[in-house]
């Protein structure tokens, strides 16, 4: 028998990371206390690298390797490259914070470059198990992360219900997958989508495993009513690392669904399609809501995630590539300025004292008028204000939505941003309408004030001028379905 | 008519870029620069809407000075912008309001003059490009952009109850206009994927969805005209907000929710506006009768502007469901002299502020013997308010009138009725503000109007003088348009 090496160029950058991840920890560790930054560059590097990688390897068409395990298309290298940069600018925006709070570790960057792997490896995937070989390489960095600050009682506590909920999500992914394995004998995707098409499979079987599988995907994404772990793990995790897990594990959520539901088991729209809507509807009503309540700004922005993936959920409704591309044009919009808010709660704090309330933005007009200026871009974009990316990323959505059918649903998602936008416009309020109660400059060095302007810039600037990335997520969607 | 140059471009995009340049003067040790550039950028913006009137053809009513460009394609999206009879007064008028409203801030605001001067900049353009958008979703943009700096104005600059103003402000536009942007992406779907305000006009439309798209609008235009009961925000709104966030809501803010009513609703659910006009005219008579008679019960001299306000946009809306030319060129034109005479009332309430810090009425008494001059201003501004011929006031309300009593003669029984309350609530004000005998100390220390004062009151006299003189440059500006509307109103489009 004769042995044929599989075709390595696809996964080039994933094999790349891999490697530098390598590169990273026993760089680190004979660098020793006093030259941390090594590790930092040498992660900033290896982004770049990827990048490079992926760009060179950019395929027009789908092609799939290790036996059909692993997938290349324009979707997975679109998703990739918006990884690299949003993890690239995690790291900018924490870099201070961490080495503030002594987390200026090798430990950091291993694990952050290895859940962004596992985030490569879920996009990629085409096959049950690269799927969860992925995400469980994800999860576990992440757990990890969380509780990187073992000397804080609340981190550990949040690291805990991370794990234990995180876990129990995997096993509800895996029953669900061994559900649909039974039904159809297979473990790839694409042949799954035939078989599914072909009828020869028991039905009932495989709509009990597609409940579970929704499910995990579910709690993956925090969407009600698996959304518990959030509030807890982003108001316990230090921030640098609640910016992490906010931002760019989005992308690979979404091509989790994009990848399980829609290439895998789009066949049973009918029957996934009613399960979302609960789960949008819910999501949006309770993240909402109880943002409301919420006086910690991490706490309240964990809820506002919650109700995002419900609007989120609303694009894959519709079952279109219309939709679909609705969909990560609204991830994409969310990520930039989740990571913009979070970059400005870092900057709120200082050494011994971390911000975590909302009442820290108090003033801040007075205190600084261009990061507030900042913020109230960002506050009014997550509201789905004009002209901000945040409007249009639900203008799309909710297109997708009313061409679909749903004009119910439609209205159900405007009210909720109503009661959406209030919490938004409380933070603006306490910028601009109250007193600081510190007169204290906030310090920050050029870097993050230029990434954060950008930032700040572009959630405006690609408002005003959506069609760039709009055009580039029908792209990556049609280019591969 | 073709126009080459980009002119309605120009009287959106120039305030903007004034706004701009406002803010990057910085802090406050820059007040003066700021106000200047300020005041020329304002005064630069009323000079290019110029043009518009006397390049205006008014003989004709399909759009002009219309500029198309492609904004984003992915939905279909065009910058398409242009003017009519309809919005072509509205524009010049915001674009008059505005360096008075510079004007008016002047010395009073000594706090974040840069943001403040910027921010009234930039709501300027928006405002314009609100009036001149064809394009939805253009318009939805503006739209909801406009509600950002008037937040700021509020909550920044306004009084103690600023904030829970500020907040319901926004909240209550926003419920309404989430509405209409479903209203927006139904229609979307139905005419085949366009945008385009006029492709609506055309579009033929079953009256079930004719009457959900009607309730969409008309939360979006009602709450932000305001009708009765939804006009709780206007009250708070204007006692919290400073004398030029006040006079910019009663003279600009308000008239976008009209204008909505002739572009959206009307034109789009025809047969849905015959089959509700029954409740429209009910909730505007409710509004003039009714909020007129809250008008005379208040204690505060803004609070009571407010609901004679609330209670003369009641006659805008009431003409504009009378469906006769007669109806609605009166309630444009009690739009327009609305403007005029509500901001002036504002800025003669400032001009008491600036120098008491206090609003109630019980406060005052007297004035006239410290204030001859601005006694003088204020009794016309009021005179105009109550509906005196000879003002602008006058020809609105008369014509609304007369369009209703073409219709049934108790409609314009109860309309007429603001005549008497008008007067009542204006003149009473009037009366226990200014006569009488100096009431307390504070008012003993008043000094006359300054040179500054003077200038924008005069300005805003000639202005209601004018129209109520000679109103015929505003009719016939929109008379053709007007009776093309009211052609394609009575015509079915189920």
């Amino acid at each position: 028998m004769n042995f044929i090496p599989p075709d390595f160029a696809p996964a080039s950058s994933e094999i790349f990371m891999l490697i530098m991840v390598c590169v990273v920890m026993l760089a680190d560790l004979s660098a020793g206390e006093n030259r941390r930054y090594v590790a930092y560059l040498l992660t900033q590097i290896t982004l770049v690298g990827c990048t490079v990688l992926t760009f060179l390897s950019f395929s027009t068409e789908t092609v799939h390797t290790f036996s059909g395990m692993f997938v290349d298309d324009s979707m997975a290298d679109i998703l990739k490259l918006m990884v690299y940069v949003t993890v690239s600018a995690v790291l900018i925006y924490s870099y201070v914070y961490i080495s503030d709070r002594g987390m200026l570790k090798g430990e950091f960057f291993s694990l952050v470059l290895f859940a962004t792997l596992g985030m490569m490896v879920m996009i990629s995937a085409s096959h049950f198990l690269t799927l969860y070989i992925g995400l469980e390489l994800l999860s576990l960095s992440l757990y990890a992360l969380v509780a990187l600050r073992r000397d804080s009682i609340i981190a550990t506590e949040a690291a805990m219900k991370f794990f234990v909920l995180g876990a129990l999500a995997s096993g509800f992914l895996l029953y669900g997958m061994s559900m649909v394995y039974g039904a159809t004998g297979t473990l790839h995707i694409s042949q799954l989508a035939q078989i599914i098409q072909s009828e020869a499979s028991s039905k009932e079987v495989l709509v009990v495993g597609l409940v579970f599988i929704v499910a995990g995907i579910s709690f993956k994404l925090s969407a009600a009513p698996f959304h518990m772990w959030a509030p807890d793990v982003y108001q316990g995790a230090p921030t640098a690392v609640t910016l992490f897990i906010g931002s760019a594990p989005k992308f690979a959520a979404f091509g989790f669904v994009m990848r399980l539901l829609i290439e895998g088991m789009g066949e049973m729209v009918g029957d996934w399609q009613g399960m979302l809507v609960i789960l949008a509807v819910m999501s949006m009503a309770v993240g909402n809501i109880a943002a409301i309540a919420q006086s910690n700004i991490k706490r309240m922005l964990a809820y506002s995630t919650i109700s995002h993936m419900g609007f989120l959920l609303l694009g894959f409704i519709s079952a279109d590539s219309n939709g679909y591309s609705s969909a990560l044009f609204y991830v994409i919009a969310y990520v930039l300025m989740t990571l913009g808010t979070f970059a400005m709660i870092m900057l709120l704090c200082r050494t011994g004292f971390e911000a975590e309330n909302i009442e820290d933005f108090k003033g801040l007009n007075k205190r600084n008028p261009w990061y507030a200026f900042i913020t109230l871009l960002l506050m009014f974009s997550l509201a789905g204000i004009p002209p901000m990316i945040g409007f249009y990323a639900k203008l799309a959505v909710l297109q997708a939505v009313v061409n679909a059918g749903f004009i119910w649903l439609a209205v159900m998602a405007v009210l909720f941003s109503l009661i959406g936008a209030f919490y938004y416009l409380r933070i603006i309020k306490l910028m601009y309408f109250d007193d600081p109660e510190t007169d204290e400059p906030i310090a920050s060095n050029s870097e993050v004030k230029i990434l954060l302007s950008a930032n700040g810039f572009a959630v405006l600037a690609l408002g005003i001028f959506p069609q760039a990335l709009m055009g580039l997520s029908l792209y990556a969607i049609q280019n591969s379905m | 008519m073709s126009f080459e140059f980009p002119l309605l471009s120009l009287i959106i995009w120039l305030p903007i870029v004034f706004g701009i340049a406002v803010f990057v003067t910085g802090d406050d040790r820059n007040a003066y620069l700021a106000r200047w550039i300020s005041l020329a950028g304002s005064i630069l913006g009323l000079l290019v809407a110029i043009p518009l009137y006397t390049s205006f053809d008014p003989t004709t009513s399909t759009m002009q000075f219309v500029e198309n460009h492609i904004w984003f394609e992915r939905l279909n999206v065009n910058y398409h912008v242009g003017v009519d009879g309809i919005s072509m007064p509205l524009i010049l008028l915001n674009c008059f309001i505005t360096p008075l409203v510079v004007g008016a801030g002047w010395e009073v605001i000594k706090e974040r003059v840069s943001q403040y001067m910027g921010a009234f900049l930039v709501m300027s353009g928006i405002v314009n490009g609100v009036f001149s958008s064809l394009d939805a979703m253009l318009f939805y943009v503006f739209w909801e952009a406009s509600l950002i700096p008037m937040f700021l104005i509020i909550g920044i600059w306004g009084g103690p109850n600023r904030v829970y103003a500020a907040i319901k402000f926004f909240l209550y536009t926003l419920l309404g206009s989430l509405l209409m942007l479903i209203a927006f992406i139904y229609l979307y779907q139905t005419s085949g994927g366009s945008f385009s305000i006029q492709d609506y006009h055309q579009l033929a439309i079953p009256m079930t969805p004719q009457i959900l798209i009607f309730i969409a609008f008309l939360l979006a235009f009602a709450v932000k005209v305001p009708m009765w009961p939804v006009h709780t925000w206007l009250p708070d709104a204007h006692v919290e907000a400073p004398t030029g966030g006040s006079v910019v809501l009663a003279a600009i803010l308000l008239k976008l929710g009209g204008y909505g009513f002739l572009r959206f609703s009307l034109p789009i659910a025809p047969d849905a506006s015959h089959f509700l006009s029954g409740m429209m005219i009910a909730l505007s008579l409710i509004a003039v009768v009714y909020i007129g008679l809250i008008a005379l019960m208040q204690a505060d001299m803004k609070k009571l502007i407010a609901y004679s306000s609330v209670a003369h946009m009641g006659f805008v809306t009431l003409g504009f469901f009378l469906f006769n030319s007669y109806g609605v060129e009166g309630a444009m034109v009690q739009m327009i002299s609305h403007g005029f005479i509500s901001g002036a009332m504002f800025l003669c309430v400032g001009v008491l502020y600036d120098r008491l810090h206090s609003r109630q009425i019980a406060d005052y008494g007297g004035v006239v013997n410290k204030m001859p001059m601005f006694a003088a201003f204020f009794m016309l501004f009021a005179m105009a308010n109550a509906g005196l011929p000879g003002t602008s006031g006058f020809v609105g309300e008369f014509m609304v009138i007369m369009g209703s009593i073409k219709l049934n003669f108790w409609y314009a029984f109860l309309a007429a009725t603001t005549l008497i309350f008008g007067a009542a609530y204006t003149l009473w004000m009037y009366k226990r503000v200014i006569f009488g005998t100096v009431a307390n100390p504070n008012v003993e220390r008043l000094n006359d109007i300054s040179m500054r004062e003077f200038v924008l009151l005069t300005i805003l006299a000639i202005s209601v003088l004018w129209i109520g003189v000679y109103p015929y440059p505003l009719t016939d500006a929109m008379h053709t348009t007007i009776d093309h509307l009211l052609i394609h109103l009575n015509s079915s489009k189920l």
